[in-house]
């Protein structure tokens, strides 16, 4: 077979293997795609042995097989990742009963999920895992050992639900946790270990979001202006394909119904402005009480965690539970009531429902933004405080130290002087304030735990038996009128989780037990509601489209994930660890560390290369250089948005000119006008072809279309045809032998010294030529 | 095929898999469920064919106001009463499935809307989807006026080239500036 031969088999080879892996896209029936695809297989397998004859025929043919099972392998792994996502039949339930809204709430809880299972992977095993395996046991060395003082209680129930105890003490905080710079007989550098885990959680946590979201716009369309297609696309795509069940139909069919006679009726909503200075007033009115009780809470968050302050120095016994849990109680109440205070002030304002729902969504979000700042204000107070008692124990122990090695000295009269031997259950012990932030934080989430699930018992699921069972013996209908079955509340349980995971992030580095809680309340929540909203739920009334609030939700998380990282840089960066208890021991900042490491085990060119990259001389520019690159990046997509801008027009413009070509009006441009009258229309040439070789009379065919309609050959019989036909006569009136015999050919007139043969080479295509 | 109905023979699977955007799980899944339709009586037959009224039955397809569209435009029986084979019952779930492309699912979306089969959306057409979607009591039907309004407004917006009919092309070009159709358009068994 020659090379050219060889060359176009193998084009055709490619193209048949390309038509395979294209043939799902295509619409016919499947008969006729398998025997495509049998007969695509049987001609690549044909020549494909041909084609590996030659040099290369043992390399084409291992190639040949690679691929082969390269494809083979992708298709089990995909169907293997599918297998393994969970949870499947359980949304699906949910969506075909409630429409693919509120089943987004599942999905996003289920990508939650896997985020923090992700998280826990990594906490665990590169910090928990090896402190317990390698590590020194519990009861080795002070800071693993429950005081002396606190072992009486230190079992007892209730101390320990409250993380105290033996609880405090484990491995679940900060506090526990060595800071021997290897350990074991792998040298695992735990301290290291534990502050780029903290920091990887982040980055990973980052990662993910962005990608989330980067997917999500992908799937956006191509981004039409809002009004552009509203009916159109009410008609075509209003309709949930995934709804099962027939109640759900039922209220999807009214809300279409509704939705199409509001948009007929065209916006009920625009209400000419009767008296727009009183509804201003009252926007103003809502929106100052508004903020009141966003400032009442977060005053009210701050005295309760001041007040903790002082209570944490009484005796514990003298507290009550509620005194004991009062910051957690008070700021999980503030989470319940005022999301609804914030609706019924917002009926003051009367927006459109979807602005009104954004207005909510903003006041929510700045509601427990507030709380958490505040919450976290009065939290840094607190180690402020420690930090202070810290120094005066620290002094103390030292003193102790001396004091006992002089005592030694004096009594014995030696110099080898044994280390102080006490119990490591008495030793002096300082305040450890990483371990006592943790456990604010262990607490925070464990009380939003019981107040979600309260919330769910209480407020749906005897709400529903109360209407279910007391409807038979009540005055009125208790499933019509008021209180009638619940609705899912998706915006409120997305803010929730939102927020939840921001807890999670910012407490993760003083207690690395939280992501484990974390995931336990992820999983068990995701069976609970899923029982709850099958039980106790009702479909929405108005039912929402889910597609664009994704990225809404992902956007915010987006913001929370930042706003969580800020406290742990600022610790990490700027506040002393404690003396006495974590990895970080003993050092002046946490990010020592890292010196050390780059010091002690990487090779020196490392170091030196590490101290020159930390010049502010080359940090500067660097900086300088990202801003200018995303100056640059800002300026470039502006000009595309731009382009795109213009091109949307120049489209919007031909479809104008078509709408009114079609329609026969005026064209505003005089120019184009003339344009289109002497050109050929599009649809009919092939006729008007036929016309003008048949019959050109163009002027008197004006009159009688339609009996001229019914002799030309080629014409026409539909009701469409009368019009184009219309149109072609029209277009008969204008003198169209010039256009359509092509114009002469041109002659040697370029060439110079042949300027007689121009005038005639010219004139021979054309009736009339001006020149002359 | 030579094995008995009930079981889907290796090759063909792999086939399906490389024809479809289905997973193997899923083409075995709706293997499960097209051999519960089929009648007894057809069992053992090599390519048994279901009945447009026991497809019908599916809950996914129940409650939905195309449902008898839907059979008859993936069925390919001469007599047109809209039963499917399995390989129609297949072609069903790839267009509906969430990998499928928006290509496939505007196509199979414009044959689902066209009532009478004639290559276009008329005016009938659109009069008849949205009867279909504003339900069957009276309450939630529009009155003629509406009605009429609506379609001029919607003939308005993607109608083109004006000739009072929506084409596939038009279709298509409306379709593919929505953000929620290809989340809405999708069944899964």
């Amino acid at each position: 077979m020659s090379e050219g031969e060889m060359t176009r088999l193998k084009e055709e080879v490619e193209e048949k293997k390309k038509l395979i892996s294209t043939l799902r896209n295509k619409p016919w029936r499947m008969r006729r795609r398998l025997e495509c695809l049998k007969d695509a297989q049987q001609f690549v397998e044909k020549f494909e042995g041909a084609l590996g004859k030659g040099k290369g025929r043992k390399l084409y043919a291992f190639k040949v097989m690679m691929t082969k099972k390269w494809i083979k392998f992708n298709r089990d792994f995909e169907n293997f990742k599918t297998a393994c996502i969970p949870w499947e039949r359980k949304i699906k339930e949910v969506e075909s009963h409630f429409g693919s809204s509120v089943a987004s709430y599942f999905l996003f809880l289920r990508w939650m999920y896997g985020m923090n299972l992700v998280l826990f992977g990594f906490v665990f095993g590169l910090v928990v895992i090896p402190e317990v395996l390698m590590g020194l046991p519990y009861g080795s060395i002070p800071r693993k050992t429950v005081p002396r003082d606190e072992q009486a209680k230190a079992m007892d129930f209730s101390v320990l639900f409250e993380f105290g105890g033996y609880c405090k003490y484990s491995f679940l905080f900060y506090g526990y946790y060595n800071n021997q710079r290897t350990i074991g007989l792998l040298q695992f550098r735990l301290p290291l270990s534990y502050l780029l885990v903290g920091v990887g959680s982040f980055g990973y946590s980052l990662m993910v979001v962005i990608r989330t979201m980067a997917k999500n716009s992908n799937e956006g369309g191509d981004g039409a202006e809002e009004g552009d297609f509203t009916f159109a696309w009410k008609m075509f795509t209003s309709w949930d394909y995934l709804i099962g069940n027939s109640e759900t139909a039922d209220n999807k069919f009214a809300s279409i119904t509704t939705s199409f006679k509001e948009s007929i009726v065209d916006e009920q909503e625009n209400q000419k402005d009767e008296n727009i200075h009183l509804r201003r007033f009252l926007r103003v009115l809502a929106n100052l009480l508004i903020l009141c009780s966003l400032g009442g809470s977060g005053y009210l968050i701050y005295y309760v965690v001041k007040r903790s302050q002082t209570y944490a120095n009484m005796d514990e016994d003298e507290l009550s539970w509620f005194e004991k849990n009062e910051v957690e109680f008070v700021m999980s109440l503030l989470g319940l009531v005022c999301p609804p205070l914030f609706e019924t002030i917002a009926e003051l304002e009367e927006y459109h429902p979807r602005i009104a729902l954004k207005w909510q969504l903003g006041r929510i979000f700045a509601l427990f933004l507030g709380n958490l700042y505040t919450f976290l204000f009065a939290l840094f107070d607190e180690v402020n405080a420690k930090l202070e008692r810290e120094e005066t124990i620290k002094n103390a122990t030292i003193w102790a130290m001396k004091e006992h090695y002089s005592n030694f000295s004096e009594l014995n009269n030696s110099t080898a002087i044994t280390p102080l031997s006490i119990n490591p259950a008495d030793v002096m012990r300082g305040p450890c304030w990483e371990t006592a932030v943790g456990i604010e934080f262990m607490k925070l989430t464990v009380s939003d735990i019981q107040v979600t699930y309260l919330t769910i018992l209480f407020g749906d699921f005897l709400r529903a038996l109360a209407v279910r069972f007391l409807n038979y013996c009540w005055c009125w209908d208790l499933e019509a009128g008021f209180p009638s079955y619940a609705e899912f509340d998706i915006s409120g349980n997305v803010l929730g989780l939102i927020f939840n995971q921001g807890m999670i992030w910012m407490g993760a580095f003083y207690a690395p037990g939280l992501v484990g809680l974390n995931v336990l309340r992820l999983l068990t929540s995701m069976y609970f509601q899923c029982w709850a909203v099958m039980t106790c739920n009702v479909p929405h009334e108005r039912v929402f489209k889910a597609s664009k609030s994704n990225n809404f939700y992902m956007g915010l998380l987006l913001l929370i994930l930042f706003l969580s990282m800020l406290p742990v840089v600022y610790t990490i960066m700027t506040l002393p660890p404690s003396f006495d208890c974590g990895p970080f021991s003993g050092k002046q900042k946490m990010y020592d560390v890292i010196i050390e490491t780059i010091d002690k085990d990487l090779p020196a060119f490392l170091g030196t290369l590490f101290t020159y990259a930390a010049n502010p001389g080359l940090i500067i520019p660097a900086v300088l250089l990202m801003v200018l690159a995303i100056y640059y990046l800002n300026s470039v997509s502006k000009a595309y948005k731009h382009a795109n801008n213009e091109l949307r027009k120049k489209m919007q413009m031909q479809r104008d000119e078509e709408k009114n070509r079609r329609n026969n009006k005026d064209s505003t441009n005089q120019v184009m006008k003339d344009l289109e009258d002497l050109l050929p229309k599009k649809s009919p040439i092939s006729a008007s072809a036929k016309e003008n070789t048949a019959n050109i009379q163009p002027l008197s065919e004006l009159g009688d279309k339609p009996s001229k309609v019914s002799q030309k050959p080629g014409a026409v019989a539909t009701g469409r045809g009368v019009n184009l036909q219309r149109d072609v006569s029209l277009a008969m009136a204008n003198p169209r032998m010039a256009v359509t015999r092509p114009p002469g050919p041109r002659g040697p007139s370029a060439l110079p010294g042949n300027t007689l043969q121009v005038p005639g080479g010219r004139g021979r295509g054309r009736g009339q030529n001006p020149r002359r | 095929m030579g094995t008995t109905a009930s079981q889907l023979p290796k090759d063909l699977l792999s086939e399906y898999q490389e024809l479809t955007f289905l997973t193997k799980q899923e083409i075995l899944l709706a293997h499960k469920r097209f051999t519960e339709l089929v009648a007894k009586e057809d069992r053992n037959d090599p390519s048994p064919r279901v009945p447009m009224s026991k497809i019908l039955t599916l809950p996914e397809l129940k409650s939905n106001p195309f449902r008898k569209r839907i059979c008859h435009v993936f069925s390919t029986s001469e007599s047109k009463d809209g039963s499917l084979t399995f390989e129609d019952f297949l072609d069903l779930l790839s267009a509906f499935s969430d990998s499928a492309t928006l290509e496939i699912k505007s196509h199979y979306a414009f044959r689902i809307f066209d009532f009478d089969d004639d290559g276009t959306l008329d005016r009938g057409d659109l009069e008849k989807l949205v009867n279909c979607l504003t339900g069957e009591t009276d309450d939630t039907r529009l009155t003629p006026e509406e009605m009429k309004q609506l379609i001029n407004n919607i003939l308005e917006e993607s109608d083109i080239d004006k000739d009072g009919t929506v084409n596939l092309s038009e279709f298509q070009h409306v379709i593919s500036r929505s953000p929620d159709f290809v989340s809405s358009f999708k069944i899964v068994l």
